[in-house]
């Protein structure tokens, strides 16, 4: 039974993380119909900025002899997610904002290229090793479920993800700039013509995006090192998750990271051979049955 | 006359909306009919419909005789339907002469082959070379399609769907679009060669000149469904026609 | 809009001015190994089989229009094809790889392309993304078969069952495989030239440019881009069975759709609204990419730049640009 209710918080942490990275990717394409295959690596920059910050003020707290206090490490940790709300920040208007007029090809290609910078800048910054900040991990014990202990701060990362969740809702449907959100996603020459400025939107959403991969990033790092390549898989991962819960929709990211969550820990579970491609051919059949994804719009 | 088209009890419903609601329409051999109606009557969704573009949700189209309802857009060209479209649409990237060919190459089923060098294919260019020739265009054949005149695109657009050599053509509005002089060229050049093939045309129209002048028979829509169907001398004095379309009671002289 | 535009579409080009370039180059491709050292020659038999692989890519996105990121799941599918053929069969001749690198990946692109040709845009190149994944996935996890992250080693083949491998490596390499891979290249260069000056070729440039109006021309749209589809990956196929015995060994890193970026890339660079562009590009970026990776760790970084500033500025590539250039110094 314990096992069960362990597999099941494992799910969650993982589709709690997989909604900050996925439903950023499907708000932007939502609202600029374009898909940024840096994505990942905006989540990767937001472990490690993380991780870097967290791990530095603790190791350096312990140097000195003192106990780091929780309290201080988690102020520290939306770093990650502020740094890269920063970097979607620039990145819009001078990278992405040329695109727009032009074909999609050209979207993907500019995000490909930014992918392999932003990987080799991560690379650069902090080197080709593992950067972890654990202690605040550890700082947070464990409970007993059953016969078995489970990490304190995974219920964290689960907090924030449905916290994430709500607050996005309510902000998209319950606020000002949601509704000019949502109107500039649907039409935005008209969004336009009523006096609605596109171009600050667009770098709103854009920060908006990039913050809640950051923001995955961040939180996820204590429990798992920020390693090279973490922004590649993650973008499959993503990927995957909007395919099968939709393109541009916020429902469709939850939705999708709640099936993908638990299929995983499922095949981790039952098939741990064929795991990943379990999941790649549970996306290629939601593409083949519904195009547009569970809840999308094409 | 014999019938070349039918249909029975046409629909097409977006939702509520019934755009063609159970229409009986035909077109008989070697005519030139005028499909008329405001905006919204439901003459473009019947040609969607006959055409394949649309699927019709209840009803039949039949063709020579066979059921063409279920059929697909490639079955109904290669059995004779073919159509120009509102919206002039041409592979603007291409000469006048590549688009026509490209349609002969269709219809011959030589898009099928991939190794042989579409360049070598005399017959196909020299066809090609006759059809615009037909149009009045032979002057036009290397200009992109995109670097020509509204008029020239219009023509070009029936051009390519002459090319596939179809029984039964629909034009969809040839003359939007297009300055009041060169209406009539366009028109008489189009059922000069239609006329000439027999070929049947139906045309949709909403200049009631160019209806009036051309056509042998005219199908007026209202709403979805037909509102009258006659020659045009008979169009012209009927009650309904008259208020819904034309407006007044004195219609065109 | 009523002026005549003077620009000549790439379907005019008459095959005679084609000659005139490709002779010359088919001179230095052929002379190479007697005026470069061992190194070079085989860095450029590299840089041809990349090229076959663009080439084999562009059929899907300068043709056809659709921008596919899963050719390095063909491009593998080829490489392990050879490898497992070694592995399981004892095979050695080079014509029974390639045979076999061409069955698999009939097979392969035929079950791929049926669901990929429903797509278009984003969903295509997303799908293409998730399946070549999939196989990436597989060669990973069935590692007592592929060989896992280890991957398998592939031995020199024997060419025309003549020439083996036996005896000095890398002389062979750079002498006889060289000009078998030249003599690929060059019958795969024809064949794809023969294929998209077809009527067949025709078709799929319309069906790219309007496919609304091609479908009233006649043309059943899914079933063409299902065989560009095909075509293109065998060509890919090809590409990866040819370039496992230069490499000696396949890992599953080539079926990684990062892998497929690359293929982009190049073709990208080349300019992919021109026949020539992709196998230009494929040859010039397998050097960037050599001397990047020799000069920098960074090397993603300086090819990321490239790319990113080749998008901004020059969208045609380096035969677009180069060919604009040209025109524009005769009209002088």
């Amino acid at each position: 039974m314990d096992t069960l209710v362990i597999h099941v918080l494992n799910a969650l942490l993982y589709a709690s993380v997989l909604f900050l990275i996925a439903g950023g990717l499907s708000l932007i394409y939502g609202v600029m119909r374009i898909v940024n295959l840096a994505h990942g690596n905006l989540y990767a920059f937001g472990a490690y900025v993380t991780a870097w910050i967290v791990g530095g003020v603790a190791v350096r707290l312990q140097a000195g002899g003192g106990e780091p206090s929780t309290l201080l490490l988690l102020a520290l940790l939306p770093a990650g997610a502020v740094a890269a709300a920063a970097v979607g920040a620039v990145l819009e208007p001078t990278l992405l904002r040329p695109f727009y007029k032009r074909a999609e090809e050209y979207q993907l290609l500019v995000t490909f290229g930014l992918l392999m910078i932003i990987d080799d800048v991560i690379r650069f910054l902090w080197g080709p090793y593992p950067l972890s900040a654990s202690v605040l991990f550890e700082n947070f014990g464990s409970v007993t479920i059953g016969d078995s202990i489970y990490p304190t701060y995974n219920f964290l990362v689960i907090a924030v993800g449905g916290l994430a969740a709500v607050f996005l809702w309510a902000f998209i449907y319950r606020t000002r700039f949601g509704v000019v959100l949502r109107a500039t996603s649907q039409d935005m020459r008209m969004s336009s013509a009523l006096g609605v400025n596109v171009n600050r939107v667009y770098v709103q959403a854009f920060t908006l995006g990039c913050l809640m991969a950051g923001l995955g990033g961040a939180i996820i790092v204590p429990s798992q090192s920020a390693v090279l390549g973490m922004g590649v898989d993650a973008l499959i991962l993503s990927f995957i998750v909007v395919v099968v819960g939709g393109l541009g929709s916020l429902e469709g990211a939850l939705l999708g990271a709640l099936i993908v969550g638990f299929v995983r820990e499922a095949g981790i579970a039952w098939f741990p051979e064929i795991e990943l491609a379990v999941l790649y051919l549970i996306a290629a059949g939601v593409l083949l049955v519904r195009p547009a994804g569970l809840f999308g719009r094409a | 006359m014999t019938v070349l088209l039918e249909t029975r009890k046409l629909l097409k419903q977006f939702g509520e909306f019934r755009a063609v609601d159970h229409v009986d329409f035909r077109v008989e051999e070697g005519e030139v009919l005028g499909l008329i109606g405001s905006n919204g009557a439901g003459k473009t969704t019947l040609v969607n419909l006959i055409s394949g573009l649309l699927r019709a949700d209840a009803g039949q189209i039949v063709f020579r005789g066979h059921d063409v309802t279920g059929q697909t857009v490639h079955e109904r060209i290669a059995a004779g339907i073919a159509r120009s479209f509102q919206l002039v649409n041409l592979f603007d990237q291409l000469s006048a002469l590549d688009n026509v060919a490209l349609a002969i190459f269709s219809r011959q089923g030589k898009t099928r082959k991939l190794f042989a060098l579409a360049e070598l294919d005399r017959p196909v260019w020299q066809e090609a070379m006759d059809i615009l020739h037909l149009f009045r265009m032979e002057a036009k054949v290397r200009i992109l399609a995109g670097g020509l005149s509204q008029g020239e695109r219009k023509l070009l657009d029936v051009a390519i769907a002459y090319a596939l050599k179809p029984k039964l053509l629909f034009l969809d509005e040839p003359t939007s679009g297009v300055g009041t002089r060169e209406k009539a060229p366009i028109m008489d050049t189009i059922t000069a060669v239609v006329r000439s093939e027999r070929i049947s045309a139906a045309i949709i129209e909403h200049d009631m000149d160019v209806v009036f002048s051309y056509s042998d028979r005219i199908v007026a829509m209202h709403q979805g469904a037909i509102l009258a169907d006659g020659t045009p001398d008979e169009i012209r004095r009927d009650e309904r026609v008259l208020t819904t379309l034309i407006g007044t009671p004195e219609a065109h002289p | 809009m009523s002026t005549a535009t003077t620009v000549i579409p790439l379907e005019h080009r008459s095959p005679l001015r084609a000659l005139g370039w490709a002779i010359p180059a088919l001179v230095v491709l052929v002379a190479l190994p007697w005026v470069a050292d061992q190194y070079q020659t085989i860095l450029l038999a590299y840089g041809l089989v990349m090229g076959i692989s663009a080439l084999g890519f562009n059929l899907l996105l300068g043709y056809t229009g659709l921008l596919s990121f899963g050719h390095s799941a063909f491009f593998g599918v080829g490489a392990y094809t050879v490898a497992l053929m070694v592995k399981y069969l004892g095979v050695s001749s080079m014509e029974l790889f390639l045979a076999g690198a061409i069955v698999t990946c009939v097979l392969v692109t035929a079950v791929f392309g049926v669901a990929c040709v429903r797509y278009t845009r984003i969903f295509f190149s997303i799908l293409t993304m998730a399946l070549s994944q999939v196989l990436w996935s597989l060669a990973f996890k069935f590692f007592w078969v592929t060989g896992g992250t280890d991957g398998l080693r592939v031995p020199t083949p024997t060419l025309l069952g003549l020439v083996t491998g036996k005896g000095d490596k890398i002389a062979f390499l750079a002498t006889a495989y060289y000009y078998y891979v030249l003599g690929v290249f060059i019958i795969c260069v024809a064949v794809m030239w023969v294929v998209v000056s077809s009527p067949f070729g025709r078709a799929l440039q319309a069906i790219r440019d309007n496919e609304v109006r091609a479908e009233f021309v006649g043309i059943q749209i899914r079933q063409y881009r299902w065989v560009a589809f095909l075509v293109s990956g065998v060509f890919t196929g090809l590409a990866g069975a040819l370039w496992v015995p230069l490499n000696g060994l396949t890992t599953p890193d080539i079926m990684h759709w990062t892998f497929s970026g690359e293929i982009v890339f190049m073709t990208v660079l080349g300019g992919f609204r021109s026949f020539t562009g992709p196998i230009i590009g494929a040859i010039v970026f397998n050097y960037l990419k050599t001397y990047a990776v020799g000069y920098t760790v960074y090397w993603q970084l300086l090819l990321g730049v490239v790319l990113v500033v080749l998008v901004l500025s020059l969208p045609t590539g380096i035969v677009g640009t180069a060919g604009r250039l040209w025109a524009r110094g005769r009209a002088r």
